[in-house]
């Protein structure tokens, strides 16, 4: 049997943050790759194939949040073989995926200059920390209170988790950069509950938001009678001086090539920061 | 009566199952209609888990035809798995579609598409679950009518007790007629309440309604008669049979599910029913005549199929694939078409023949390889004739070697064991052709890291076929053949590495044969197992076989039958079997003649370029043969 002629090669990448919400959220990850390949070909965007007998679309991931988990800031990469407008492929690609798996932005990687941007591996660096939100329902906010302040106050807590290695104790509170009540968003839920916003850094093992629910559980007796609802609000560098994230995007866009979102429209300036949400269910800071 | 979403019920209880996602709903090219508008509604099942039930080509035809239709709605749902039934049992949330959460229930009508009889058990959970009563006899006006389709419902009497209805054959025209009835029925005030609109349907003979007809027994356990047991009901129900498939080009947009499912492809049927004459195969009588879809309607299905869903392959299905007419200008037209654009095309069910390695070739320019699978189904050539699959060793060896030279290094063969007239050395014959396999391969390309793969499976008579008549092998039986054969490739210095061998014990098969060929007795069996919590018949790691074989002797304690009677025991030609009233259109002397030739391992050939040898269908359901050529191109795609 004849061999194929070679893939044709990438002339443009693409980074992509994109959101799982609503019931999407029970999505896994790989759910979302078969997805997002789906949605690629539906909306006739010329991603780029990899060689050999089984060829692969060239979209990468970096990390991804837990089945059952939602998110405002997921990011991937994509590869094209053709250049195209960034604003265009976010309308087209959000359009052929189903609602609740929503493109939130798309800005191309800088290419050429050495770039260190281009870099494998440079833009998951980027990726120090997530904002988390937790919401609690059922629980009292004096009750909530009192576990995060307690969580706060101890230096060290382990917890046990069973990992991909088998199980392992690690300590969680030295992840948490910050972690608070949120409690207008409490107040304007639609039942009575507790919401904790949290700053946690990206490290091995990852510490994630159930292993924070495990230490205030463990610190506190917090036990909330039904299953949290979590949302990664955002991803990005962690500024030391102010404790939040900037947009990892950010860096691509000061290349200077035209931006993915909204560029070149009347609200060419309300690009999405950390921490905001499209989502109907958003709250405020 | 507006019916509510048990979605905000079920969300918080979605983190504590396995794979969520699956109950979710939310797929492209699903549809939510509205629930007052709709005049009739439909709930469809397929009863096995949303991996396998999603992809089903029948209900998504069925969900997409009906749903075209103003004033019908159709939702889908699906079986659950057992921890998923656990937690709704837990927090009182009934059996729900997965399109917009409504209980099952609610439904004028629940469909549920049996491809197999190891669904039966999963029929009673989805029941029970959306509390509606087991027995048919049992429910009110307010409950759906519990309608049984697909293959196995050519012999729905095992759980006839658990049906208001089955309906045989193709769907795609009998769903609108009986969403007509039950809508004129309702328009005129629901006369004569559930038994009213049951008689109306039975009245057009094309739905059969099993609580209508009375089965009596003689003393030795055989059937002596089933009869209707009121005016206005005709003696046999006629398949339903859909001549121009052109006219019904479904799936158009096809279902893309966000869970992984077995089946993730575009898949057009290319035709419908064969010809070939394999005795053992209940699909092939059953679906005759042969209708092909025309080399244009099938180009245009496979371009609107991709561009609504995705997918990057795309099957195109049959009992026979490689027999239309048409099939080298079809996989020429859509290679050339959708070269460069890594969509693979795979084609199931393809038969041993070196034109196959063609297409095959074809097939996997515009993508990725896919495997070759071939079926001898038989190990000897005494075999092959008995079952009548006519293809001769030298012929595989043929193929095979073409295939090896085309650079495939790995072939599968489909092999079954306890056929009628098997011996030992039938099946051992299975190890010599593997072995010849793999001669030829190394012959044809001088390397040494050629493979193929035997599969084989235990043989199940099925009603309505030659081997009706036939005792169903022992499993000890088949066990000591699959292990003797396994020893000989396992022994086999020069070869046997190079041979891999997947098979499944014969348990299992001994109750599909009891479900297959069994008559309303073997409901008790059924719901006995059921009770005792039998789930997932199907599934090696829910199955039991002594479940099933403990169930059965309580169940048959007071009657002159036992699961021997109805599996290893032979029938004589004047016995009445339990089927004989459902009508797929085979002349049964036509049968008997076929089974008698088998022994005498006499073959048949396909009518389609022989002369007509009277099966009966064509002349008893008004049908006829719709085969190409017509001539025609698939036109290359302009791009856009």
């Amino acid at each position: 049997m004849p061999e194929g002629p070679a893939p044709a090669p990438v002339t443009q990448r693409l980074r992509v943050r994109y959101a799982k919400r609503g019931r999407l959220r029970f999505t896994s990850h790989r759910d979302i790759s078969r997805a997002v390949e789906r949605a690629v070909r539906r909306a006739g965007i010329p991603v780029a194939f990899s060689g050999g007998f089984t060829p692969h679309p060239k979209i990468s991931y970096a990390g991804a949040a837990a089945t059952g988990v939602a998110s405002e800031a997921e990011y991937l990469e994509i590869g094209l073989t053709e250049t195209r407008d960034p604003a265009r492929v976010r309308a087209d690609l959000d359009a052929a995926l189903p609602p609740g798996l929503d493109i939130v932005d798309v800005v191309p990687v800088g290419t050429g200059r050495g770039d260190a941007a281009a870099k494998p591996g440079a833009f998951t660096d980027r990726l120090e920390a997530s904002e988390w939100r937790i919401r609690l329902d059922g629980v009292a906010e004096s009750d909530a209170a009192a576990a995060v302040a307690a969580f706060m106050a101890a230096a060290i807590i382990e917890v046990e988790r069973l990992t991909k290695k088998g199980r392992r104790r690690f300590d969680v509170r030295a992840a948490v950069s910050a972690c608070e009540l949120d409690r207008r968003a409490a107040e304007a839920a639609d039942a009575p509950c507790a919401i904790l916003r949290m700053v946690v850094r990206h490290s091995t093992p990852a510490v994630r938001p159930d292993d924070i629910l495990t230490g205030l559980r463990q610190v506190a007796d917090l036990a909330p009678p039904s299953p949290p609802l979590v949302t990664r609000l955002a991803q990005g560098p962690l500024d030391a001086d102010t404790g939040g994230l900037a947009d990892p995007l950010d860096p691509d866009r000061e290349t200077g090539l035209p931006s993915g979102d909204d560029a070149g429209t009347a609200h060419g300036h309300e690009r999405p920061r950390p921490g905001d949400t499209a989502s109907a269910d958003a709250v405020s800071a | 009566m507006p019916v509510e979403s048990l979605f905000p019920r079920l969300e918080p209880l979605l983190p504590s199952v396995q794979k969520p996602i699956q109950y979710v709903g939310g797929e492209l090219n699903s549809q939510l209609k509205d629930w007052d508008e709709a005049e009739v509604r439909w709930a469809l099942m397929y009863p096995d888990a949303y991996e396998v039930g999603q992809p089903n080509q029948g209900v998504q035809i069925l969900y997409e035809i009906l749903n075209e239709r103003d004033g019908v709605l159709a939702e889908r749902t699906y079986s659950v798995w057992p921890d998923m039934e656990a937690v709704m049992r837990e927090h009182g949330i009934p059996q729900f579609t997965v399109d917009a959460h409504r209980p099952v229930a609610a439904f004028d009508v629940f469909g549920v598409s049996f491809s197999t009889e190891l669904g039966y058990t999963n029929l009673l959970t989805a029941l029970d679950l959306a509390g509606i009563p087991l027995e048919a006899a049992d429910r009110t006006d307010d409950h759906p009518i519990v309608i049984a389709g697909g293959h196995a419902a050519f012999n729905p009497e095992p759980i006839a007790d658990f049906l208001d209805a089955a309906v045989l054959g193709d769907g795609e025209e009998i769903v609108l007629a009986i969403t007509e009835v039950i809508r004129e029925w309702k328009d005129e005030g629901e006369p004569g309440g559930r038994d009213g609109l049951l008689l109306r349907l039975a009245a057009s003979g094309g739905v059969y309604v099993p609580r209508f007809y009375d089965v009596t027994y003689l003393p030795d356990g055989r059937i002596q008669r089933v009869a209707p047991n009121r005016p206005g009901v005709p003696w046999r129900i006629e398949k339903h049979t859909v001549m121009d498939l052109d006219q019904w080009p479904y799936p158009k947009k096809p279902l893309v599910p966000l869970a992984e499912t077995v089946h993730e492809r575009y898949s057009v049927e290319i035709f419908r029913g064969c010809t070939r004459g394999c005795r053992f195969c209940q699909a092939g009588m059953i679906t005759r005549p042969v209708r092909e879809r025309s080399i244009t309607t099938i180009g245009n299905m496979v371009e609107q199929g991709l561009k609504e869903s995705g997918f990057q392959e795309v099957g195109l299905l049959s009992l026979s694939s490689a027999d239309h007419s048409e099939i080298g200008d079809i996989a020429r037209g859509l290679a050339d078409r959708y070269e460069g654009t890594n969509t693979s095309l795979s084609l199931p069910s393809t038969r041993v023949d070196a034109f196959n390695i063609t297409l095959a070739g074809e097939f996997s320019r515009g993508g990725r390889r896919s495997g070759l699978t071939f079926a001898p189904e038989g190990g000897s050539e005494r075999m092959r004739k008995v079952i009548n699959k006519m293809v001769t060793e030298d012929d595989l060896i043929r193929t095979v070697s073409t295939a090896y030279e085309n650079g495939w290094r790995q072939v599968k063969l489909y092999f079954m064991c306890g056929l009628p007239t098997e011996e030992d050395e039938d099946v051992l014959a299975i190890a010599d052709m593997a072995r010849r396999v793999i001669a030829a391969g190394r012959e044809a390309t001088g390397r040494k890291d050629i493979r193929c793969t035997v599969s084989i499976g235990g043989f199940v008579p099925k009603p309505h076929t030659p081997f009706q008549w036939a005792a169903q092998c022992d499993h000890e039986t088949v066990d000591r053949r699959l292990h003797a054969l396994k020893d000989a490739l396992r022994g086999d210095k020069e070869y046997g590495r190079a041979i891999g061998l997947r098979y499944h014990d014969g348990k299992p098969s001994i109750i599909e044969g009891l479900l297959s060929r069994g008559d309303r007795r073997v409901g008790k069996v059924v719901r006995a197992v059921w009770a005792d919590g039998g789930r997932f018949d199907g599934w090696s790691e829910h199955f039991s076989y002594e479940r099933w074989t403990v169930c059965a002797e309580k169940a048959f304690a007071d009657e002159p039958v036992d699961l021997a009677w109805y599996t290893v025991r032979e029938r004589d030609e004047v016995e009445v079997l339990p089927w004989d009233h459902l009508d797929a259109g085979l002349d049964r002397e036509w049968l008997w003649q076929d089974w008698q030739d088998a022994i005498d391992e006499t073959e048949v050939e396909d009518c389609r370029w022989t002369p007509c040898y009277d099966c009966g269908v064509c002349p008893t359901m008004g049908t006829e043969i719709q085969i190409g050529p017509t001539g025609r191109k698939l036109l290359p795609l302009s791009v856009v």
